[in-house]
């Protein structure tokens, strides 16, 4: 098989055409999803932040609080979702489809 | 106890990856391009007898997928449908076991079940993949496909002295596909009053065995169901999910995995993730297909005959 990356000939040139992503920028805003990853893992953002997670796989996926807090629906390709986080505390999400992919977002004062 | 034998085209290290994931029992004849799966020494009895049940399994259609692994999904799922149409006999049923639609939006569900009307048969029966599930617990997909089901979803019928049950893994993910306490104990209670020798053949998306847990290719709580089939002599699992052929036998258990309408993905373990393959011009076919099942009255086990989508 050829590891190809399907999906990823679409004009913004994605940063995950390479494996090993570095983290993200620290103090963004964005969680990138690609190859059944969030990175970065784990974002830390000031209360009343709007974070926005970006599809980049074939496959589409969510983000689902594990206390239900928030849950996106399913984002094709490129799709986005946002939420801004009003309450200081630490926010574990999976994707529902996926629920071996975690991320968590800590947010604080 | 079990078998194994190397399956045409398996190169020696893959056989040696195979049998260190799942230890054990893969039966598959490889002949004239199809793959016949079956408990050895079956075979040849239930070819003579005429089937006391025959039916066709679909499974992950993704209506609604576009992207370049396979950008026309309805396409080939058609195909697929005229396929079974083409069987040269009227299946008693035919299953679909899960991701009928790739995204679970409304229009999606309108378009596969529209689609499936076209199948010649007097019933088709779906359980819900966890694209059918993604963000409300399952309520569009049973709307379109959960008339006459039980809790989720879930459900049981007989035909021709088999036992089917329909169940839902694609609710309340943790990391593996999950029943939950209410459809054990329905699981529990179905089979209570049935004698031993009764075959027992369940659905479900996800398979119930351990295929490859790193990429939830399993089902968390399925011991516990598969406890209470344990009695029985003949217990065949049929999932989908996994978008490949494989199947594996324990005990009494025969689980098979199907492969899909829509597109291939890796083989477990193979690359980082379990994304969508793209494969080279004109070979997308050969990873798509149906299934044909039967089962002959005084057979053990069910015979399966894997096809390639033509």
């Amino acid at each position: 098989m050829t590891p190809g990356m399907p999906g990823m000939q679409t004009p913004p040139p994605a940063p995950s055409a390479t494996a090993p992503q570095s983290p993200a920028p620290q103090g963004g805003t964005a969680v990138n999803i690609s190859d059944f990853k969030f990175n970065p893992a784990t974002l830390t953002v000031p209360a009343g932040t709007t974070v926005t997670w970006t599809n980049q796989d074939e496959e589409p996926h969510t983000v689902a609080a594990k206390d239900g807090s928030f849950h996106s629906p399913a984002m094709d390709t490129h799709a986005t979702y946002s939420f801004t986080f009003t309450t200081p505390g630490s926010y574990d999400y999976i994707c529902s489809i996926h629920p071996f992919m975690t991320g968590t977002v800590v947010v604080t004062k | 106890m079990s078998t194994e034998h190397d399956p045409a085209g398996m190169t020696r290290r893959q056989l040696i990856r195979h049998s260190a994931w799942f230890g054990a029992a893969v039966v598959l004849t490889v002949a004239g391009g199809e793959v016949i799966s079956h408990i050895a020494g079956s075979a040849d009895a239930a070819q003579t007898a005429k089937p006391a049940l025959r039916f066709a399994q679909i499974s992950d259609s993704h209506i609604g997928f576009n992207g370049p692994a396979n950008p026309n999904v309805a396409d080939t799922f058609n195909q697929a449908i005229g396929q079974i149409n083409g069987l040269g006999f009227t299946p008693d049923f035919v299953i679909h076991t899960g991701d009928l639609t790739h995204l679970a939006t409304p229009a999606q569900f309108d378009q596969v079940k529209q689609m499936l009307t076209d199948l010649n048969t007097p019933h088709v029966f779906t359980v819900p993949g966890e694209h059918d599930s993604t963000d409300d617990a399952g309520q569009k997909y049973r709307q379109a496909f959960g008339a006459g089901t039980r809790g989720d979803g879930w459900y049981s019928f007989d035909i021709a002295g088999v036992h089917l049950i329909g169940l839902v893994n694609t609710l309340n993910l943790k990391k593996l596909g999950h029943l939950g306490a209410d459809q054990l104990e329905f699981i529990e209670k179905d089979v209570a009053g049935l004698p031993n020798d009764t075959p027992i053949i369940v659905f479900s998306h996800i398979p119930l065995f351990a295929m490859y847990p790193d990429w939830g290719w399993g089902t968390d709580d399925a011991a516990q169901a598969l406890s209470y089939l344990k009695r029985f002599s003949s217990v065949t699992c049929l999932n989908g999910h996994v978008h490949q052929l494989f199947s594996k036998t324990e005990g009494n258990v025969t689980f098979y995995s199907a492969t899909t309408t829509a597109y291939p993905l890796p083989a477990p373990g193979q690359g980082p993730a379990p994304k969508p393959m793209t494969l080279p011009a004109g070979k997308l076919h050969d990873a798509l297909g149906i299934r044909e099942v039967s089962y002959t009255k005084g057979q053990q086990a069910l015979a399966l005959k894997d096809e390639k989508l033509t």
